[in-house]
């Protein structure tokens, strides 16, 4: 028998503190609210998980491009295009920073052409420019201001091209999709709170009589506006957890597909193209800040509207 | 410790009804407000509550003012007072247990510092079994002595009783009468609101407060 008691008195304890919750929940209320953080952060870590593989492939694209240069010497009436690119290639050697220069030979441009020329061409019939493909010192930084004043003093006919118009569209093409990411972000949220701060009215107008009740035993108004706060961020940690569990799921299943892709043909270029489905470990200690900001969000938005709403009742 | 000097009350446009009310509650005094049904017992209680502002009048609770009171000052007034509502007004979510222990936990108390006198009022009103049973499904007795017990737990200077008796038979009636005696006696003010004429000639030394066409008169 002293057992008995000794259990209904834990859990008396237990009920009262600290988890007595004075908010009556309303399942059904509950769970839709639930539901729809659940939605909401599963959205919003998606699409800042997406933003991140994005930036990460943007700057994989981008050290990759910029790590390397490309001197065209065109044919030009007088000129011995051979003697040009011999010299272009010297030139570009000369130059610090630079780790390797390689210059096509007319085979060699012949067969990167043959896709759209096919075979047997004579490139000597052609004017075709040779290709130069200059590798840069990630150690050291190239001087290719003095390279293009060099090529253009020596071989007038040669172009320097450091893909810099390239590397500035996709950085600015990654930041904009990463900006639309965050909009999207922002307006998740935004919708996020919407519905906690209309759920939270209807929970308070459900709760008049408790309200009242509470008011009447000496409890201030603070305090009331904890009890919904806890109440709430009960539900928006259910919610958050769900959602960002489920988000995890699918990068993780994303990520097993992108895999047992790039072992069939083409799944280098969708690689080369998309990155990796590797959010890494700052990509899941995002969905953890996202899901908790969803949590605590809940719980400070529905403190706020209690707060104003026992205000403006006085 | 109140205090009502011409205290009128309307609700909207209405006529009004309350007028021209004046009486005082002293400290340790123990009196029946009485009246027919809509005369306005619940509505004066309320007025002491501060859950209702006057149109007219002065109201003064505990040496204060009431017109000037900030949200603090009533909160901290409200903590002196203890109320029984006609309706219990008992939280059906929380069980008997935490309803009682209500106005201790509202006011940051941990728990182990009151749930041997949470249990030991329990007992004394008679509820000692009933501690984890949930409002629905109590009695209409049990009910109104967990209101009272909720009222009485944190020992108020006066205690305000809506029609207490309404709901019980008159055996229970006597010995929630006598409840409240005690409670008189050692030291709280009471004011219950009935209109149950065999409950007051129970106890003839009790002012009357006989509320009448929302005027009232004072019998003492």
């Amino acid at each position: 028998m002293p057992t008995l008691v000794q259990r209904a008195l834990s859990k008396i304890a237990g009920r009262l503190k600290p988890g007595l919750s004075l908010v009556s929940s309303d399942s059904i209320a509950s769970n839709a609210l639930v539901t729809v953080i659940a939605i909401m952060t599963f959205l919003a870590t998606l699409t800042a998980g997406a933003a991140m593989l994005v930036r990460n492939a943007s700057q994989d694209w981008s050290s990759t491009v910029a790590r390397e240069m490309t001197i065209q010497v065109k044919p030009a009436l007088g000129r011995d295009m051979e003697a040009d690119a011999r010299r272009a290639g010297e030139i570009a050697r000369s130059v610090t920073g630079i780790r390797d220069v390689r210059v096509f030979s007319r085979q060699e441009s012949a067969k990167l052409l043959e896709p759209w020329l096919g075979t047997g061409v004579e490139m000597a019939d052609l004017p075709v420019p040779t290709l130069i493909v200059v590798k840069l010192d990630s150690s050291q930084q190239a001087n290719v201001t003095s390279l293009r004043e060099a090529l253009r003093a020596s071989v007038p006919n040669a172009i320097l091209d450091d893909h810099r118009a390239w590397v500035d569209r996709l950085e600015l093409m990654a930041r904009s999709l990463v900006a639309v990411a965050l909009v999207v972000v922002l307006l998740v949220l935004a919708a996020m709170g919407l519905a906690v701060a209309f759920a939270t009215r209807g929970a308070m107008a459900g709760s008049r009589e408790i309200v009242d009740v509470l008011h009447f035993v000496g409890a201030a108004d603070a305090f009331i506006s904890k009890q919904f706060r806890g109440h709430f961020l009960r539900l928006g940690m259910k919610g958050a957890i769900v959602g960002g569990l489920f988000a995890v799921f699918a990068f993780v299943a994303l990520g097993f597909i992108s895999a047992r892709w790039s072992l069939d043909a083409g799944g280098d270029q969708v690689e080369a193209l998309f990155g990796q489905f590797d959010l890494g470990w700052s990509g899941y200690a995002a969905v953890v800040v996202i899901a908790g900001a969803m949590a605590v969000l809940t719980g400070l938005i529905s403190q706020s509207v209690v707060t104003h709403q026992l205000r403006r009742a006085r | 410790m109140v205090r009502f000097e011409n205290v009128g009350l309307r609700y909207g446009n209405g006529a009004e009804v309350l007028r021209d009310v004046s009486f005082s509650i002293e400290p340790n005094s123990f009196q029946f407000l009485t009246g027919p049904s809509g005369a306005g017992k619940t509505t004066l209680l309320r007025l002491i509550l501060l859950s209702l502002k006057p149109t007219r009048g002065f109201i003064k609770l505990f040496d204060r003012e009431t017109s000037t009171l900030g949200k603090e000052e009533i909160t901290a007034i409200r903590r002196r007072i203890g109320v029984v509502f006609q309706d219990f007004r008992l939280l059906d979510h929380l069980t008997t247990y935490e309803n009682v222990a209500l106005p201790l936990f509202v006011q940051g108390r941990e728990e182990r510092t009151y749930r041997a006198e949470v249990l030991e009022l329990l007992r004394w009103v008679g509820l000692g079994e009933r501690i984890n049973a949930f409002p629905p499904i109590l009695s209409g007795g049990e009910k109104q002595r967990a209101a009272i017990a909720r009222a009485l737990i944190v020992q108020p200077e006066l205690l305000l009783a809506d029609e207490p008796t309404g709901n019980v038979d008159p055996s229970l009636a006597r010995r929630l009468l006598r409840l409240f005696v005690e409670l008189h006696k050692s030291g709280t003010s009471i004011v219950i609101a009935t209109h149950d004429l065999a409950l007051m000639d129970q106890f003839d030394s009790a002012r009357r407060l006989v509320l009448g066409e929302g005027r009232l008169h004072v019998y003492d």
